[in-house]
């Protein structure tokens, strides 16, 4: 079971990324047979038979976001979510670079199953060899007639738009994303009205991660039943991870959902850089709360297992720290990164971000004051919950995570002036 | 302007017409493409060109970080500050660069060749540390690695 792979199945050459190798490893079969000899509600039903999960970060079973669209509307739009940004995630960006030719066609067979005309991959600004990759990878599948009017010869017809963001964290939550392709600065929506009910210019719309619709391919080649198979039961399929931070041999792995965390960064990874011991695992993108060694010691990597660990899967980016880094710092760095993505729109979170930012920038100079801690917590009650969108959350989780696990660094910190460990982020 | 306008038409014609406002940051990039950064009278141009209102186009350039509205160097190194690349050296390469450049974070050389910029996460956690220059990524980053890079640029 552990060698199935959805996406590292072929090994990286200077071509693969192309059309004619994308074939070669039995690309865009499954387009034909879903376009060819399947229903709309038959690919909705075995992508929901997968138990495929949504892989940007919230983990909301694919199908059944599908499914609370009305099919009838007579316009449906998809977008692809692909302003990767969290930090510590690095894998969509992989998949642009290695095998867009695999995300295009997750969108036709995706857009075919939800009755879309035009789909969209809203792809972060900076992002530059992944975008000349998509663009080149989308001509070639024009010109082959696969993307467009009369896919394969059949009825079908799809074109996928490419949009282009400016810069902006916030843009990968979904109604910001939607707001910025509508054109205007992207502040996120209330909810509900969902995105499935009224999404994109007020259209039911469909948003996934490039992971996820880089996934349905293979699950229409290979049945859904196949894919359920793999992982754990309620989290099923294999995931990306991407490992950053304090480790021999960083990068991106493909691993059953369940595998050990602990395996992960001393096997794969090759251990802590310099045979250090560990000190602390973001296990799921920087938003996703701290977790100390003991508790990753059994912690499987799958969203029920970290979940009852006080933390998140999230987008699967695993942050590894080493023992000797300066926790104090380390959040300054994080707290800067929320209150400059902060988007302005809601007062907890615009004033909330900037003011944590600020204390925890004070303590990390050594200005830090009786009560810093206590104020951080109560400015966090203040955001959570309080937002429209996730950010404000994002924000204020890592502040409660490196305070409840690291608080006497916080506490030495603001008592001597000084960290407790020469203030060092590098090892 | 009218080589604009081509260029503008030619990107109208890939957005369904009913999305006309969904051209305003496709044009913005355009333009700024184009000009190395953008005013208020370009977005009042873009407004115009696509018949929404000005303010529309003025809060999109305003709020997006990768639109510039000063003036930048030949040269935008964008280096990351974030998590991954602070754990692997960022702090370090970035006030390398700075006392190479002879420059604080935000500014430009003198000569106009270089404008130095520390950024949030740029997706490359696992080829930490790493900065962008223009569009090209250089990751894996040391000192001797950004003398090379620097001094292969024209």
């Amino acid at each position: 079971m552990t060698e199935t792979r959805v996406f590292f199945n072929f090994d990286v050459t200077a071509d693969s990324h192309t059309l004619a190798a994308y074939r070669q490893r039995g690309g865009y079969q499954a387009l034909e047979k879903v376009l060819k000899g399947m229903q709309p509600i038959d690919v909705e039903n075995e992508v929901k038979a997968s138990g495929l999960r949504g892989r940007g970060g919230a983990g909301f079973p694919t199908g059944m976001k599908w499914s609370f669209v009305n099919k009838q509307s007579p316009v449906i739009y998809l977008c692809c979510n692909a302003d990767e940004g969290e930090p510590g995630t690095f894998k969509d960006r992989w998949i642009f670079e290695n095998t867009s030719h695999q995300l295009i066609e997750g969108m036709i067979i995706a857009s075919y199953a939800l009755k879309v005309r035009h789909s969209f991959i809203y792809i972060r600004g900076e992002f530059d060899l992944p975008y000349r990759r998509l663009m080149e990878a989308l001509k070639e599948a024009k010109e082959a007639g696969l993307v467009g009017e009369k896919i394969l010869g059949t009825e079908f017809s799809c074109d996928i738009i490419v949009h282009q963001g400016g810069g902006a964290y916030v843009c990968g939550e979904e109604s910001s994303l939607l707001t910025s392709i509508e054109g205007f600065k992207g502040y996120p929506k209330n909810k509900p009205p969902f995105p499935a009910v009224k999404g994109l210019y007020q259209k039911p719309t469909v948003i996934n991660n490039v992971e996820t619709l880089a996934t349905i391919p293979w699950i229409l080649a290979n049945g859904g039943a196949t894919y359920a198979a793999i992982g754990t039961e309620k989290c099923s399929g294999t995931k990306l991870f991407g490992v950053s931070g304090h480790v021999n041999r960083p990068g991106l792995f493909e691993k059953p959902m369940g595998y050990s965390y602990k395996k992960l960064i001393y096997e794969d990874c090759g251990g802590i850089l310099g045979g250090k011991e560990l000190k602390a695992v973001i296990p799921g993108g920087s938003s996703t709360p701290v977790l100390l060694p003991s508790e990753i010691e059994t912690l499987t990597m799958d969203a029920e297992a970290v979940q009852a660990a006080g933390s998140m899967l999230g987008s699967g980016g695993v942050i590894v720290i080493a023992e000797g880094t300066c926790m104090v710092r380390l959040l300054q760095v994080l707290s800067r990164f929320y209150a400059h993505e902060s988007c302005g729109q809601c007062t907890p979170c615009r004033e909330g971000s900037a003011w944590m930012n600020d204390i925890i920038t004070r303590i990390s100079r050594g200005k830090g004051v009786k009560g810093d801690l206590e104020r951080l917590e109560c400015i966090t009650k203040g955001i959570m919950g309080n937002t429209v969108c996730a950010l404000g959350d994002a924000a204020s989780m890592p502040v409660n995570g490196f305070l409840k696990k690291f608080r006497h660094e916080f506490e030495y910190f603001i008592e001597h002036g000084r960290s407790m460990y020469d203030g060092r982020l590098e090892i | 302007m009218s080589c604009l306008e081509e260029k503008f038409d030619q990107l109208r014609s890939v957005y369904p017409a009913e999305m006309n406002s969904s051209l305003v940051l496709p044009l913005l990039h355009l333009m700024l493409k184009e000009k190395g950064h953008l005013t208020e009278s370009d977005a009042v141009f873009i407004a115009q060109y696509l018949d929404v209102p000005p303010m529309q186009v003025k809060e999109a350039l305003t709020w997006y970080t990768m639109l510039y509205r000063q003036p930048v160097g030949k040269h935008v190194i964008k280096i990351c500050r974030n998590i991954g690349c602070s754990l692997m050296g960022a702090e370090r390469l970035i006030e390398y660069l700075e006392r190479k450049l002879g420059i604080k974070e935000g500014e430009t050389t003198a000569d106009g060749r270089f404008t130095l910029l520390a950024v949030e996460c740029l997706a490359s956690c696992g080829t930490a540390p790493a900065m962008q220059i223009d569009d090209t990524y250089h990751e894996q980053l040391n000192e001797s690695k950004i003398d090379q890079i620097l001094k292969e640029l024209s």
